[in-house]
C-alpha cells in the first residue's frame, strides 16, 4: 500500500470516530444513562440501529459516547507527553553531555520502568479509580517517549552548519531550540504523536476494561466489553461491537501515522518499507 | 566487558533505589495516613491506631522507608492486611501461574513472529509479504483482552474445546495446567508477535542490503544460504532489543489477561489488593513488577554488549 492510500483510508477511519465523538457532545439517539428493561437485548433495527444491551441502553449511543471518552483520554495524554516531554528533550539536547542532559535522561529511564498500567495501579490504589487517573497514567508514560524522540532528533540538528550560524549571530540556546530546532522536528513529533495517540486508545481500553478508567455510568468501550463478558453465553453479540470500534480506530490511526510519515518526510520513505 | 557490566550493575541499583522512593512516596506519604485510608471513612479510631501500630506507621517516613527497603532486601515484603499472611508467600504462590503464562506467551510469539518476518523479508514485495504485513497491522490494532474474549467465544462457548477461564493448579498435572494457559497465552502472544514480525522483517531487509551479503552471494552462496548463515543472525540484534522493550508490555498484558480468564496469578492478586485497599500488597507488588522490568532491561543490555562489542564503550 502506498503512503497516500494509507493516509486516505486511515484518515477516513479516524474521521468517522472523531465525528461520532463530536456529535455525541450535542446529540445521541438515546439517553445512555436511562435504563429501559422492557427493551433489553433488542436485535439491531428499528429505533435501535445496533440493538440494545442488557439494561436496554442503545448500543449506538453507548459507542458514540465511548468514542468520546477514549479519544479524550488519549488526546489529553498525548498533550501531557508532548507538553512536558518536548521541552525536556530540547533542554537535554541543548545541554548535551552536561549534567542537565544526564538528569533528564536518567529520569526518563526511571519512568520507562513503570508501564502505564502500573502507574494507573499505583494512582488508583491511593486515589480510587477515575478517567483522570487513566489520563495521568498514560500521559506520564508518554513523557519519556517524546523526550527521547525530541532529544535524538535535536542532537543531530545541533551539529549542522545553520545552527552554528545562528550561534555566531548571537542567539542563545533557548532561542535556537524554539526558532530553529523545534520547527525542524515538528514533522517527527506529529508522527510520534499519532503513534502515541493510537497506543493511548489501546491503553485506555485496557484500563477501563479492568476498572481503572472511566467509572459508571459514563460508557467506555473497555467497560462495555467487561460487562459483555459476563453475558458471553447469553448475548455474545454485545462482545463484538465495542472491540470492533477499538480495532478500527486504532487501525485508522496507525495507517494515518504511516501515511503521514511518508507524506511529511520523503527521506523516511525507504527506511519505513 | 567486565567493566561495562559493573557500570550497568551500578545504574541498575540506582534505578531500583529511585523507583522504590517513588513507590514509597505515592503509597505511604501522599495519602497522609495509609491506615485510615485502608479502613475507610467510618473506621473506629482505636482500630486505625491498632493498624497503624501493626503496619509500623508510627515512625518517621525516612525510618519507615529504610525499614521497608531493608525488609525487601532480606525477602520480607510485609504482611498482607486482608489475607493475614506474608506478601512473599502470596507472591510465591501466584508466580507459578504468571511466570509460566509469560514464558508460554513469549515462546509462542517468537515461534510465530521470527519465521513470519523471515518469510516476508525473503519474499519482499510479493503476496506473502503483503499478507504478513496486513496481518501484523491488524495484530497491532487488536486489544489483547478483546482477542481473548473472541477466543473464549469461539473455542470455549461454541466449540467447547477449552474452558472459559480458571486454573486447575499444577497438582492436576502438566497437561490440564498448560491447557488452561493456552488461550490466555495465545491472546497475550498476538500483539507481541505482530510487532516482533515487523521488526524481524525490517531488520532482515536492512542486513540483506549490506555489502557482506553481496560478498557471500558473490562467493557462490544461494540467497537462502546467505540468509541462513549471515543475515538472520545479524538481524537478530534489533529483534533482541525489541524483545526486551516489549517486556513491560508483556507484564501489563498479563495483568489484564489474567483478569479475563480468572487466572489466580499476580495480576488478579494486585486487583484484589486494590479493591480491598490492601496497600501493603500493592506497594510490594508494584515494586516487584518494576524490579522485573529494570532487571530485564539490564539483562538485554548485557546480552546486547556480549553480541556487539562496539556497544561496550558507551
Amino acid at each position: 500500500m502506498t503512503g497516500r492510500v494509507q493516509l486516505v483510508i486511515g484518515g477516513a477511519l479516524s474521521a468517522v470516530f472523531l465525528v461520532a465523538a463530536a456529535v455525541s457532545l450535542v446529540w445521541v439517539p438515546h439517553d445512555v444513562a436511562a435504563l429501559n428493561i422492557a427493551d433489553r437485548l433488542r436485535p439491531p433495527g428499528g429505533a435501535y440501529p445496533l440493538g440494545t444491551d442488557q439494561f436496554g441502553r442503545d448500543l449506538l449511543s453507548m459507542l458514540m459516547v465511548g468514542a468520546r471518552s477514549s479519544i479524550a483520554v488519549a488526546l489529553v495524554a498525548v498533550g501531557i507527553g508532548m507538553g512536558l516531554g518536548v521541552p525536556l528533550g530540547l533542554l537535554a539536547a541543548a545541554n548535551r553531555g552536561g549534567w542537565l542532559d544526564e538528569l533528564v535522561m536518567r529520569m526518563n529511564d526511571l519512568i520507562f520502568a513503570f508501564p502505564a498500567l502500573v502507574i494507573a495501579i499505583l494512582i488508583t490504589a491511593v486515589f480510587g479509580p477515575s478517567a483522570v487517573n487513566a489520563i495521568l497514567a498514560i500521559g506520564i508514560f508518554n513523557i519519556p517517549v517524546f523526550a527521547r524522540v525530541t532529544r535524538g532528533a535535536a542532537l543531530s540538528l545541533w551539529t549542522l552548519d545553520y545552527i552554528l550560524a545562528a550561534r555566531v549571530a548571537g542567539k542563545g540556546a533557548a532561542r535556537i531550540s524554539v526558532e530553529h530546532i523545534l520547527p525542524n522536528i515538528a514533522n517527527l513529533l506529529i508522527v510520534q504523536g499519532s503513534i502515541q495517540f493510537s497506543l493511548g486508545i489501546l491503553a485506555e481500553a485496557g484500563m477501563s476494561y479492568v476498572g481503572l478508567g472511566a467509572q459508571p455510568p459514563t460508557p467506555s468501550w473497555g467497560r462495555m466489553l467487561a460487562e459483555a463478558q459476563t453475558m458471553i453465553y447469553t448475548a455474545p453479540a454485545l462482545a463484538i461491537l465495542p472491540g470492533l470500534c477499538i480495532v478500527l480506530l486504532v487501525l485508522g490511526l496507525n495507517l494515518m501515522g504511516d501515511g503521514l510519515r511518508d507524506a511529511l518526510d520523503p527521506r523516511l520513505r525507504r527506511a519505513a518499507r | 566487558m567486565l567493566r561495562y557490566a559493573f557500570r550497568r550493575l551500578l545504574s541498575l541499583g540506582l534505578s531500583l533505589l529511585a523507583a522504590s522512593v517513588v513507590i514509597f512516596a505515592v503509597i505511604e506519604v501522599i495519602p497522609g495516613d495509609p491506615a485510615a485510608y485502608m479502613l475507610g471513612l467510618n473506621a473506629d479510631p482505636a482500630a486505625v491506631a491498632a493498624l497503624r501500630d501493626e503496619l509500623g506507621l508510627t515512625g518517621s517516613p525516612l525510618a519507615r522507608y529504610l525499614d521497608w527497603l531493608g525488609g525487601m532486601l532480606t525477602g520480607d515484603f510485609g504482611r498482607s492486611y486482608t489475607y493475614r499472611v506474608p506478601v512473599a508467600d502470596l507472591v510465591a504462590q501466584r508466580l507459578w501461574v504468571s511466570l509460566p503464562l509469560a514464558a508460554y506467551a513469549l515462546t509462542l510469539s517468537t515461534a510465530i513472529a521470527l519465521p513470519a518476518g523471515l518469510w516476508a523479508a525473503a519474499r519482499r514485495g510479493g503476496p506473502v509479504d503483503f499478507g504478513v504485513m496486513g496481518a501484523t497491522q491488524l495484530g497491532i490494532a487488536v486489544p489483547n483482552f478483546w482477542f481473548a474474549m473472541l477466543l473464549v467465544l469461539v473455542f470455549a462457548v461454541k466449540l467447547n474445546w477449552f474452558s472459559a477461564g480458571g486454573f486447575p493448579g499444577w497438582e492436576a498435572g502438566l497437561v490440564p495446567g498448560l491447557k488452561a494457559l493456552t488461550l490466555p497465552a495465545v491472546a497475550l502472544a498476538l500483539p507481541q508477535a505482530a510487532i516482533l514480525a515487523r521488526v524481524m522483517r525490517s531488520a532482515l531487509i536492512e542486513t540483506l542490503g549490506q555489502d557482506y551479503i553481496r560478498s557471500a552471494r558473490a562467493k557462490g552462496l544461494t540467497r537462502g544460504q546467505a540468509i541462513r548463515r549471515h543475515a538472520f543472525r545479524n538481524a537478530l540484534i534489533p529483534v533482541l532489543t525489541i524483545l526486551g522493550l516489549q517486556f513491560s508490555f508483556l507484564i501489563a498484558g498479563a495483568i489484564i489477561i489474567e483478569n479475563v480468564f480468572f487466572l489466580p496469578g499476580l495480576g488478579r492478586l494486585i486487583f484484589q489488593a486494590i479493591t480491598q485497599r490492601d496497600l501493603v500488597v500493592v506497594e510490594s507488588m508494584v515494586m516487584l513488577l518494576v524490579f522485573a522490568v529494570i532487571l530485564v532491561t539490564f539483562l538485554v543490555d548485557l546480552a546486547y554488549a556480549a553480541v556487539d562489542p562496539r556497544l561496550r564503550r558507551r
